[in-house]
């Protein structure tokens, strides 16, 4: 699993509330979680999502469970979310919408080019390359199916 | 020699395991996705639906025409799929797995990130999102990271106006908000004896804040005779030599009421600190401090008086607030003036029924106050039930007095 783009940076502690505000989370609309994407923290944030890599902090998509948060960022064009620690929850959701998560350090500057290779277990930032976290072979494979609804189906 | 989790997930510490689980439940805000899910995963029919809960809490009733329409599809989806259902009242559904469905041993799973809550009965309980829990509906079991532990050492014994809620913001503040981010906390020493499942409850709630899996508690006599009141009969847990990757030490007698300051929960500060902070609303309640003894605290401070701020106050289930009225308190409560809400999560995640306006402070006993969470521009304190009752009669943020 490789992927690649702009990167959007984000600081520690971004909770899921920032990323899809509890106002916004009763419909099954998917396109109004996109459309209101980290509205709480930049309004401007969720135009520079299509085809972005996110990096952040530690901590990232701490608080609620809902898995808004990671449909929300899947369906706004982000290609992976880098960050150097995750919210356990979140961290599940993103592998289970088929949403590259990445466990890794590195540096960030916006708009800058951000690569990833989930198998190798790298991440490329400002021209240098970074060891991430490898995955489990479980969630890799859940990841190539595009999720964990497609790798039951596949399974069956 | 293991750890609670290990001894419960049967594996040690870092191993990745797969595990049938006892109880899994989704409530009116996760269920539709799960729901969805299982649709899309062509799952027709669930393998053990007597495990399974539906639990309307978040928002409760319904505030708009959307709202109806996606719990009344939920409603449908419990009757032909066999889920039990907790409808509109029944109350939080944390605290509707505390009333008799949660037992020590347990694994339970629960589409809330609070589901944290129920290791106060010595279970492993755990929250996911609502895609795992789709899959766990459908094939009654999923994987988990055995976590690391981190021993919360209790000493010594709440006094003055401390609360469990008090000890909770501590040990948030002293780990940090990802200071147990993939580990469990179990809470042990002398110092649980002295503390209530009520309390024990509020503990183990906010161990998410600080990033764990799960918070818990070993049963004990005080877990058997709580369990026994709901017609459950269990053993208790004995805490065995193990190797936890690090101790907290507390000494209860330390602990003073507190105050976490807008917009992290981690960061805590002496009521006495921001005593006379203007108050537009304090909110009671929630599955951290909605329970019988956190009403019954509230009503002993606020009765014969009256509050001088809008004070909102939510039960955490109909068995709660049932109890509240038997014993006289809810009446206390309404008389002091205060607006009461029926049982469910309330104004907590900013949905309805009391989210603040642009610039409104709210005073509330819940566990989460990140920025714009209880409306756009409003600003969330967290205490404990006693120093929102202060708060309340004051206007202001006040110090609570000893009981």
């Amino acid at each position: 699993m490789q992927g690649a783009g702009p990167a959007v940076c984000l600081g520690n502690d971004i909770d899921t509330d920032l990323i899809i505000a509890g106002r916004y989370l009763r419909t099954k609309d998917r396109s109004v979680w996109a459309e209101h994407v980290f509205e709480d923290l930049d309004p401007t944030l969720a135009g520079r999502l299509p085809g972005s890599v996110i990096v952040a902090g530690r901590n990232m998509g701490c608080g609620s469970s809902r898995e808004q948060a990671v449909i929300a960022l899947r369906e706004a064009g982000v290609v992976g979310v880098v960050a150097e620690s995750f919210a356990r929850i979140f961290f599940r959701n993103a592998i289970n919408v088929g949403l590259p998560v990445i466990e890794a350090r590195v540096p960030c500057t916006d708009g800058a080019r951000v690569a990833f290779d989930l198998e190798e277990g790298w991440v490329e930032a400002d021209g240098k390359r970074y060891p991430a976290r490898p995955l489990s072979e479980r969630m890799l494979a859940i990841l190539r199916a595009g999720g964990l609804v497609d790798f039951w189906r596949a399974s069956r | 020699m293991s750890t609670l989790s290990e001894r419960i997930l049967g594996a040690p510490a870092g191993a990745y395991v797969d595990r049938d689980v006892d109880l899994a439940f989704a409530h009116d805000g996760t269920g539709v996705l799960t729901r969805e899910a299982l649709h899309e995963m062509g799952v027709e029919q669930l393998p053990h639906p007597e495990r399974l809960r539906l639990i309307f809490d978040h928002i409760v009733p319904a505030n708009t025409g959307t709202t109806a329409t996606l719990q009344a599809e939920l409603r449908a989806y419990a009757r032909v799929s066999g889920i039990p259902l907790s409808d509109v009242g029944e109350g939080i559904c944390h605290q509707v797995m505390s009333e008799g469905l949660v037992r020590p041993g347990m694994i339970v799973v629960g589409a809330d990130s609070h589901t944290c809550t129920a290791g106060a009965f010595g279970a492993f309980a755990t929250g996911v999102g609502a895609t795992d829990m789709a899959a766990i509906w459908a094939s009654g079991g999923t994987w988990f990271r055995v976590p690391e532990t981190i021993a919360v050492n209790l000493s010594g014994n709440l006094s003055g106006a401390a609360e469990p809620k008090d000890l909770a913001l501590t040990y948030v503040a002293r780990l940090g908000m990802e200071g147990a981010t993939y580990r469990a906390l179990e809470f042990v020493g002398e110092g649980v004896r002295g503390i209530s499942m009520d309390g024990r409850l509020t503990l183990c709630n906010m161990a998410v804040e600080t990033g764990a899996k799960t918070g818990m508690f070993y049963a004990d006599d005080l877990t058997l005779r709580y369990l026994a009141g709901y017609g459950v009969k269990a053993s208790s847990q004995v805490v065995e030599d193990c190797r936890y990757e690090r101790t907290l030490d507390l000494d209860l007698d330390d602990i003073v009421p507190l105050v976490a300051v807008p917009h992290r929960v981690d960061t805590v500060l002496e009521a006495e600190e921001v005593a006379g902070t203007h108050l537009d609303q304090v909110f009671v309640g929630t599955c951290t401090n909605g329970r019988y003894e956190d009403l019954e605290r509230f009503a002993r401070i606020v009765r014969g008086k009256k509050v001088a701020v809008r004070t909102l106050v939510f039960p955490a289930s109909r068995a709660v607030l049932s109890r509240a009225i038997e014993r006289g308190i809810l009446a206390d409560i309404v008389n002091a003036g205060c607006a009461v809400g029926p049982p469910g999560c309330g104004p907590c995640l900013g949905a309805h029924a009391g989210v603040l306006g642009e610039g409104e402070v709210c005073l509330s006993t819940a566990n989460r106050n990140f920025k714009n969470r209880m409306g756009v521009g409003g600003k969330i304190y967290l205490s404990s039930v006693a120093t929102a009752a202060a708060s309340a009669l004051a206007g202001e943020i006040a110090v609570p007095e000893v009981a």
